[in-house]
């Protein structure tokens, strides 16, 4: 089973129904497969936060959301989830790929990268780090954590757990 | 009119039906007007009324009404076309569009100047979309509610606030006295 193939098996098997994407080239193969897969709606998203609102709104339908993402979205999304998915305690997996680490061929990214923990860290989001491929076995225990707490919770994803740059 | 008298006005027709009321006086304006568990207000976030409006239209089968601002949609353009190519028949985007940023103190936005949102919202793909009078809302909102289809109502209305009371209620308790009526509605 790759990679892909797992992770999309994970949310199916925590029901859930609703996930929304901005993509990266990293993230290419799971949205492929998320919009293949006939158990999930996929809706792509011009920006993350609005993504986040869909999710919300998705949440309150009474489906299980999720986000996929990059970390470089993520200060575009603070407002959101501090004001929508913390203050009305809505539970939202974040899969984020974390550009910006060793390997990365692309200075810029970097720049975002040193933010990327100490925001997750001052918003109080639980956060978890996949540097390998086998990490993916925590998946379904975060899956299950996330709507156990009604947090949004962050799943940082470097390029090494992807395949490499 | 004014959007609390627009507000006023269609609040016997949307009394019923779930609604996902915008940031700021709109929700204050709702709240003291008509509360009813059907409404979910919020409290933040700029911008989002449609999104989460849509999300909710694509989860369950009722109704939806998303009742949004001319400055929020100006913030949020991106909704636009992921509701044109999203399309949810069950979906009611209300936008009143009073050409300012009512809940700052009436700054002009660009909707009152050259920029048509009806014209861009057809743009991006949205099929059926009206432009109408503020008097004439509560009739387009009927139509669209006895319709199937998924609906953009932009209602031009006058600037201009009333002092109403910022809501108290936790937003926990917005969140799941709304949620508990959701999901009463979709087990009927």
């Amino acid at each position: 089973m790759s990679i892909d193939e797992r992770i999309v098996a994970d949310l199916v098997a925590n029901r859930i129904e609703f996930v929304t994407t901005v993509p990266c080239k990293q993230l290419g193969g799971v949205i492929e497969r998320i919009e293949a897969c006939p158990d999930i709606h996929h809706v792509p998203a011009n920006k993350e936060d609005e993504g986040m609102g869909l999710c919300a709104g998705a949440f309150m339908a009474g489906k299980r959301p999720m986000i996929i993402m990059q970390n470089t979205a993520l200060g575009v999304t603070i407002n959101t989830l501090v004001t929508l998915t913390q203050f009305y305690r809505m539970p939202l997996p974040m899969l984020i790929s974390y550009r910006g680490e060793l390997g990365e061929p692309v200075a810029c990214q970097v720049e975002m990268a040193v933010h990327t923990k100490a925001l997750l860290a001052q918003l109080h989001i639980p956060t978890y780090h996949f540097h390998k491929q086998d990490d993916v076995a925590e998946l379904d225990k975060i899956l299950k954590h996330t709507f156990m707490c009604n947090k949004p919770v962050a799943i940082l994803t470097d390029a090494s757990f992807w395949g490499g740059y | 009119m004014n959007r609390s008298d627009v507000l006023r006005a269609i609040a016997p027709v949307i009394s019923d039906q779930l609604v996902v009321c915008n940031i700021g006086l709109p929700s204050q304006e709702l709240h003291m007007i008509d509360d009813q568990p059907t409404n979910f207000y919020m409290l933040g976030t700029m911008g989002l009324a449609s999104s989460i409006g849509l999300g909710l239209a694509l989860g369950q089968k009722e109704k939806v009404i998303a009742i949004d601002g001319d400055g929020s949609v100006l913030t949020n353009f991106g909704t636009l076309p992921t509701i044109a190519n999203n399309e949810a028949d069950n979906f009611i985007l209300l936008i009143i569009d009073n050409g300012s940023y009512g809940s700052t103190g009436d700054q002009p936005t660009y909707a009152g100047k050259k920029t048509s949102l009806a014209a861009v919202a057809r743009a991006c793909g949205c099929e059926t979309v009206v432009e109408v009078a503020a008097e004439d809302t509560a009739e387009a909102l009927k139509t669209a509610l006895a319709g199937d289809r998924m609906t953009i109502i932009v209602c031009k209305c006058d600037s201009g606030n009333i002092k109403v009371p910022v809501i108290t209620m936790d937003p926990v308790v917005i969140r799941d006295r709304f949620m508990r009526e959701v999901a009463r509605r979709n087990a009927g």
